[in-house]
């Protein structure tokens, strides 16, 4: 019996964390952010696909490495931690789990080769069934989409959108097609990449549309929720060593601000709510692949729970580091936005809680 | 990631489960400690037995105290935690009562195995395991709480005598115990940790007198111990003179690291589902009000969390170079926090029916849930504050600094 991450896994980690240490510095991100750079998101991009991520979970045959779900989570939990401006959940997860799970024979060789080598580049549009704020949202007719999409995944140098319509079916849709109009949307965090599309009799290719359609989509679902509640694990415990090693160094009353129980419990309070949530993680990407029966919830209540953490973390944390923590020139801003983003995504977690009740029958 | 135990264990779980076939529905009587009351309450006891001959029973089929050697009482068999888990498992599935603990076996024992003589071995443990001769534990003072090492309770060496004077609190079970074990202060010279001793007391010694400490349960699950020209032998102390909080200490780890087991934590839950289900307001069921149905989930979640956490520790005890250290600190803040969480919601759900106690008309599940809500902030206090689980956490888990020593102290 062995309940963790495998050596294998955790070396992986240590090169994304070496990789994105070196290239996704605060003062990077600041360029970024000011217009200065505009290298960053393609450095990181063809950096990150050379370490195998935009093929990650994608079938050998196809070109991939083949992982599993948990080896998936474990990869974003380091993306998280380094705060990478990287498209990897909805790109390079989703979407190639549903082309995979879904597709032809001859759609799987049109599409995975290309993700797993970056040349497709997928954004995911599934708001339909995770929180759709627009009345009227997508429908399909005769092989055409219309409607409007409010927040598109990893929309970010797109060749292709996942469409999914308000009847469950999933389209695949060339970015350069006619009457679809992408608006970029600009969140608080400016290392994630959503926009919104408006669609006016687009032509689409379906994918799937057999019975085991809304299976795959869930399970798809879960996958994404378990990877960006993964995510705000590693951006946590980023926030968490850096107000850890703050408290050791700034000094205030002759002493270092780490001495004062008020700041020490703060630091002890986020460890305590931070050490479950590895396993809850683990617990619930082990049971995508292998425990099918308890994936639905396990995926609801660990997006949720770790929204909760996340939340609480980003906001202690910077507490912490005193009016530092509050500053552009510190930074940790960046991490705060990025737990604050993925607690929105595929589900808030009040709308998960109740999917999760739902799902164990109360 | 591998969640199997591997087919050398199939045997001993196929072993374990005709056992607890034969023993479905039993009832245990007669014990002073509370069995966790596993079987569904509309189900009527099939076997009623003793908790001296269950305890009996478990023993000699190596389902508890598995691990102590023959000699001393025990079943002799292996330090292995998988078997002890599967035990847990199939007992838990079967709703029938494990064997019980307390403070003798719980802690006292493995203290002698680890520091005792041969003799004090061969005396106690035995007694102990088949619950003939009741432990309590004397560590606790009123002016030596969470600085447990300042305690002042003394004791000196006059002849062949220590002679006790002082007074302990918290001491639970002390009013049916036959012996304590105590921490003294016998070396007044010596620096706060080097000066104590750890003595064993036989409780029906001229001098001690219990006083019962009622507890805002209204129970009195705790005493006061007063000692006063104490004559106990000189060779009841365990370890050197001066080694008290060493020896003590071993033990304390073992305690703060056994709260909060998933498993009960389900079951509770579950019953709390329950009595949502059954309680209604205006007409609706409180189970399908959407405030009530959120805490419901966000308790539930953290029970989820925790319940995994528990797969790593184990993982983490079977596989050496898996890091548990952090883990293991943060168990007893996070479990009993959770639980008094989902106590304080029980209460809330009932309104104002959540107040009843005492035998009151409209008491539900005979006010276990009200009596719950105050335990269970007994042990977020108890062995080790939630203060100081974040100090330890802090200092030996994140490697914050102490904080400055005030002088004299």
């Amino acid at each position: 019996m062995y309940f963790g991450l495998s050596e294998e896994q955790q070396f992986f980690q240590e090169s994304i964390d070496k990789f994105l240490e070196d290239t996704v510095t605060v003062d990077a991100l600041r360029s970024y952010r000011t217009g200065e750079d505009d290298n960053l998101i393609d450095d990181v991009f063809n950096g990150l696909n050379e370490l195998g991520l935009s093929g990650l979970i994608i079938p050998e045959e196809y070109g991939g490495l083949g992982l599993d779900s948990l080896f998936a989570i474990s990869v974003s939990e380091s993306l998280g931690k380094g705060v990478a401006p990287y498209p990897f959940i909805g790109s390079f997860l989703i979407a190639p789990f549903l082309i995979n799970k879904l597709g032809s024979d001859s759609q799987k060789q049109k599409y995975l080769p290309s993700i797993a080598n970056g040349e497709y580049r997928f954004a995911v549009a599934l708001t339909e069934m995770t929180g759709r704020r627009i009345e009227k949202g997508i429908q399909s007719s005769k092989q055409k989409l219309s409607g409007q999409s409010l927040f598109v995944m990893d929309d970010i140098h797109s060749t292709h959108y996942l469409i999914l319509d308000s009847d469950g079916a999933l389209h695949i849709v060339e970015a350069e097609e006619s009457g679809l109009e992408k608006v970029e949307l600009k969140t608080v965090d400016i290392t994630s990449f959503v926009s919104e599309l408006k669609l006016d009799q687009v032509k689409t290719e379906d994918l799937g549309n057999g019975p085991g359609n809304i299976d795959a989509i869930k399970q798809a679902i879960n996958l994404g929720r378990v990877a960006i509640a993964s995510e705000t694990l590693g951006a946590s415990q980023s926030m968490l060593n850096r107000s850890v090693d703050y408290a050791k160094e700034r000094k205030q009353f002759g002493r270092p601000i780490g001495s004062f129980q008020a700041v020490k419990h703060m630091c002890a309070q986020m460890a305590s709510d931070l050490e479950p949530c590895y396993s809850m993680v683990w617990y619930a990407a082990h049971s995508i692949d292998h425990i099918p029966h308890e994936a639905d919830l396990m995926a609801c209540q660990t997006k949720a729970h770790l929204s909760e953490v996340g939340a609480f973390v980003a906001k202690t944390s910077t507490e912490v580091h005193g009016g530092m923590g509050f500053t552009d020139d510190l930074g940790l801003h960046y991490w705060f936005k990025r737990i604050g983003l993925n607690r929105q995504l595929l589900g808030s977690p009040d709308l998960l809680r109740e999917e999760a009740a739902e799902a164990q029958g109360i | 990631m591998n969640l199997d135990f591997g087919n050398e264990y199939a045997d001993f779980r196929n072993e374990v489960q005709s056992f607890c076939e034969q023993y479905k529905g039993i009832h245990v009587t007669g014990s002073l400690y509370s069995y966790e009351s596993v079987m569904d309450p509309n189900e009527k006891p099939k076997i009623e037995m003793d908790y001296k001959e269950w305890q009996k029973i478990l023993i000699e089929h190596g389902y508890h105290v598995r691990h102590i050697p023959k000699e001393y009482g025990g079943f002799g068999g292996d330090l292995d935690i998988v078997k002890n888990v599967i035990i847990t498992e199939e007992f838990s599935k079967s709703k029938i009562p494990t064997g019980v603990g307390g403070q003798g076996i719980d802690f006292l024992v493995p203290t002698l195995l680890e520091m005792g003589t041969e003799e004090q071995r061969q005396r106690y443990i035995q007694p102990a395991l088949y619950l003939d001769e009741i432990w309590c534990q004397g560590y606790s003072e009123p002016n030596a709480g969470s600085d447990l090492a300042s305690l002042q309770t003394k004791g000196e060496l006059v002849g062949d005598e220590w002679v006790i004077n002082g007074q302990k609190i918290w001491t639970s079970t002390a009013k049916y115990a036959q012996m304590m074990f105590c921490l003294v202060r016998t070396e007044p010279e010596a620096s706060k940790h080097q000066g104590i001793s750890y003595l064993l007391i036989p409780m029906d010694t001229p001098g001690i007198e219990v006083r019962p400490l009622v507890d805002m349960t209204l129970d009195a699950g705790f005493n006061e111990v007063f000692f006063t020209d104490v004559r106990i032998p000189a060779e009841n102390i365990v370890g050197e003179r001066g080694q008290g909080w060493l020896v003590a200490n071993k033990t304390l780890v073992h305690e703060r690291g056994s709260l909060g087991d998933p498993n009960k934590m389900i079951r509770r839950y579950d019953k709390l589902v329950n009595l949502m289900k059954s309680e209604i307001l205006d007409g609706v069921r409180i189970i399908d009000k959407p405030v009530y149905r959120d805490r419901l989930m966000k308790i539930h979640g953290k029970i989820l969390a925790l319940k995994s956490h528990g797969l790593r520790l184990l993982s983490g005890r079977l596989n050496k170079g898996q890091d548990i250290n952090l883990g293991t600190m943060i168990v007893k803040l996070y479990g009993t926090e959770m639980r008094y969480e989902l106590e304080t919601l029980a209460i809330d759900v009932m309104g104002e029916l959540g107040t009843l106690y005492n035998n009151s008309p409209h008491l539900r599940d005979n006010g276990g849930w009200q009596y719950a809500y105050m335990y269970y902030l007994g042990l977020i206090i108890g062995g080790g504050t939630s203060q100081i689980q974040k100090n330890i956490i802090s200092e030996r888990g994140l490697g914050l600094p102490k904080e400055p020593k005030i002088q004299g102290a």
